[in-house]
């Protein structure tokens, strides 16, 4: 199981190396000073964590139920509590709170807040 | 009343007289979103006058109540379903949509509208008041939980709020009954047409958002903090470790009492119904009329009305898990577990309950806003072992399983056999709904939505109402269907009649029914006689015990051991086990067919449901009968 989990980390790891570095360099010698804009979901908030909400790839309807209950581009939502083992989420919309299951909350797609800091990944 | 002010649009002395004002009452709808507090205002405004039913053809429950006004005129309140917005995409805002508009056939078009919002929340809320006002009916804003507003220091300037939305605006706490006079007012009164200063494009959701937005800064509204001790328990709630060990204690809490209490509150249901059944046998001249009546009529309502302990309780459980807002913990932490069979986390509790009993368990399906969902809920859930089929297990197994240890003092062989029927009902369901929802149930990609409302005290009032309430739908519906089929059965047993007298049981019409299928049930290893006691557990499953002792002659109750060793007459030790199986999978109870009727609205689930089941009796009695040998 341990090896497994190592060998699926080193292969996306690899992944992300392989295809053409520089292209890589290049995006980032542009926007060095905003990693936190790199495109983001729901699903890579933690919990306290906020980001601004930029658009949801759903179908229509369901984007609409989805804006009804306060998921509209341009709001803030944060990362609350969840059911044990993360799915589904707690988020925190315009006064409301509404869980979400992980496949939803993926196709949320989010800026993260200037306010955090660079580097989410290591909770401190 | 304090927190509500006076708007100019709203005089007291301009009110219009109706015609014959005794009798004269006008239609009022009331909406508003789910979790705004709309059904504890409906039920302050109308107390004890409220009526249950289905909207004509959809299985959207309709709530209408009669609001008795100062002045003595009586004004006619319609609960419409909660809704986040009018374009009318599931069922529920297709009703909304209809009755407000005077589209649905059979609810007369409301005169007005008292639309209820939360006023902690009042941005989003807002949304809903758009299409409302556009509608360009008499409307009433009300925005309710006045009293947390308060207490979390929010501020709304309701003046200049009706102003923008050129409605009436009235601050409310359905709870506390605060400002709940301004709303006799509006009713009482001469109820203006709206005249709004602006309205978005209803069907952009972004511009209705915006122009809640405005709205709300022109009404100088503050927004409440937000509100603490919902965070604070929900630390512990949704705690990674406390949290499922709550959701356990709840669980085990709740399945403990509806068996522990409802027993023996059920046996003195029972004791009410036979003991008022041998006075009303005591009055009437022995006959046809006296055993239509006791047989028939007694027996058969009885039968249904033994299930009210266990349905008043269960109701009283979940109305305050809804009512308090830990349903949607619970739902949130159940979620998971569920969704691996497809299903999600409301069915939980319902399927738990159906280990009491299928019927309370079905009704309380109500809170599961997936209708898919639902009607998968609703289908698997008779296969949990219900307390019905335990004193048929515990006859079976105890006339043909020798009562030997099989790990040591902990568990005996009949202990195993009675558990492995629970798992069998358990896998069975587990199986049918991944069959049901990957198949003609299938959600598709609809995201799974649940909003966690603020917790809050229940009120009894509320509590009480909810009670009341399912215990009237549960005794007129179902009871008129077991009443008609009670009178059937009846029938087949005491006819045809010879010489004023009822035949025997063999050549009654019923054991002419049992003989003629007879044919159908050797192969499971049953003989007429069981199959007697398998059409009258219909009726409902432990019916079958009464029956064979009535067929074998004998007392059940006075003489189990009697019945015990009849059985080993009539059935070989496969026939026992196909007879268990056939209990595990059957779908007898017709208290349960009427109930899945009256929430399904109609008779297509319940005859696919019946169908499928006694198939998968039949089925599994056969490989049951096979398997263990003759």
């Amino acid at each position: 199981m341990g090896s497994k989990k190592r060998k699926k980390a080193r292969s996306s790891l690899d992944k992300d190396f392989r295809p053409a570095h520089t292209e890589i360099e290049m995006q980032l010698s542009v926007n060095c000073d905003l990693p936190e804009t790199l495109p983001a979901s729901l699903v890579d908030l933690r919990q306290g964590d906020a980001a601004i909400l930029e658009g949801i790839d759903l179908p229509t309807e369901d984007a609409r139920r989805l804006m009804e209950l306060g998921f509209l581009p341009g709001m803030q939502i944060t990362a609350g509590r969840s059911a044990p083992g993360g799915d589904p989420q707690v988020f925190q919309v315009d006064g409301s709170e509404i869980a979400l299951r992980r496949e939803t909350a993926r196709r949320l797609k989010v800026r993260r807040k200037k306010t955090v800091k660079p580097d989410p990944k290591p909770r401190a | 009343m304090s927190g509500c002010s006076d708007c100019s649009s709203c005089n007291p002395a301009t009110v219009v007289e109706f015609p014959g004002s005794q009798t004269a009452s006008k239609a009022v709808a009331v909406i508003g979103p789910p979790n705004s507090g709309k059904t504890t205002l409906f039920n302050r405004l109308t107390g004890l006058h409220q009526k249950v039913a289905n909207f004509p053809g959809v299985t959207v429950e309709q709530h209408t109540g009669i609001a008795m006004l100062p002045d003595g005129r009586a004004v006619q309140l319609i609960d419409l379903p909660g809704v986040y917005s009018l374009s009318p995409r599931s069922e529920d805002e297709q009703v909304a949509h209809d009755v407000l508009t005077g589209q649905r056939a059979g609810v007369a078009k409301p005169e007005a509208i008292l639309l209820v919002l939360d006023s902690t929340n009042m941005g989003r809320h807002l949304m809903l008041a758009a299409p409302i006002l556009a509608l360009g009916l008499p409307t009433l804003v009300i925005l309710n939980m006045a009293d947390d507003l308060q207490n979390r220091g929010g501020r709304v300037d309701l003046e200049k709020l009706s102003v923008e939305l050129g409605a009436p605006v009235a601050l409310v706490s359905a709870r506390r009954g605060q400002g709940v006079d301004r709303v006799f007012e509006f009713l009482a009164g001469a109820m203006p047409k709206p005249v709004p200063k602006e309205l978005p494009i209803l069907q952009d959701v972004p511009k209705c958002r915006q122009w809640a937005g405005h709205v709300g800064r022109q009404a100088s509204y503050h927004a409440p903090a937000p509100p603490k001790w919902t965070r604070r328990l929900d630390a512990v709630f949704l705690h990674p470790v406390a949290g499922p060990l709550l959701f356990l204690a709840v669980v085990v809490a709740i399945f403990q009492t509806i068996f522990t209490v409802a027993a023996p509150s059920q046996t003195a249901v029972d004791w009410l119904i036979e003991h008022s059944g041998k006075l009303v046998a005591s009055v009437l001249p022995a006959g046809l009329i006296k055993s239509l009546l006791t047989d028939g009529v007694w027996k058969g309502v009885g039968s249904v009305i033994v299930f009210l302990p266990q349905i008043l309780l269960l109701f009283l459980f979940i109305g305050i898990l809804e009512d308090s807002g830990y349903l949607a913990r619970a739902a949130l932490i159940a979620d998971r577990t569920m969704a691996k069979v497809g299903l999600q986390g409301k069915s939980f509790i319902p399927l738990l309950s159906a280990y009491a009993c299928a019927v309370p368990a079905i009704m309380s399906t109500r809170t599961i806003e997936n209708k898919r969902d639902r009607i998968a809920t609703i289908l698997i859930a008779p296969f949990m072992t219900c307390s019905a089929r335990f004193p048929v297990y515990l006859l079976v197994i105890a006339a043909f399983i020798p009562n030997r240890p099989l790990l040591g003092s902990f568990l005996s062989t009949g202990a195993a056999a009675m558990l492995g029927l629970y798992v069998l009902g358990f896998l069975v369901a587990v199986i049918t709904a991944r069959v049901l929802k990957s198949s003609i149930l299938k959600s598709g990609r609809t995201p799974f939505l649940l909003e966690m409302p603020s917790y809050r005290w229940p009120t009894l009032t509320s509590l009480g109402l909810r009670l009341l309430d399912r215990t009237k739908v549960f005794l007129v519906r179902a009871g008129t269907i077991i009443l008609l089929v009670s009178v059937l059965l009846w029938g087949a047993l005491n006819l045809p009649y010879t010489n004023g007298h009822p035949p025997e049981i063999a050549s009654s019409l019923a054991g002419t029914i049992g003989r003629t299928i007879e044919p159908v049930i050797r192969p499971l290893g049953f003989n007429w006689k069981i199959g007697i006691g398998l059409l009258t557990a219909v009726f409902s499953r432990e019916t079958i015990i009464a029956t064979l002792g009535t067929i074998y002659g004998m007392d059940p109750e006075a003489n189990k051991e009697g019945l015990q060793a009849a059985l080993h007459h009539d059935l070989s030790l496969g026939g026992a086990f196909a007879l268990l199986v056939f209990f595990a999978f059957a779908m007898q109870c017709i208290s349960t067919i009427a109930v899945v009727r009256r929430e399904t609205g109609g008779w297509k689930w319940p005859i696919l449901q019946f169908s499928y089941m006694s198939v998968l009796a039949y089925a599994g009695a056969f490989a049951a009968y096979h398997l263990i040998g003759r």
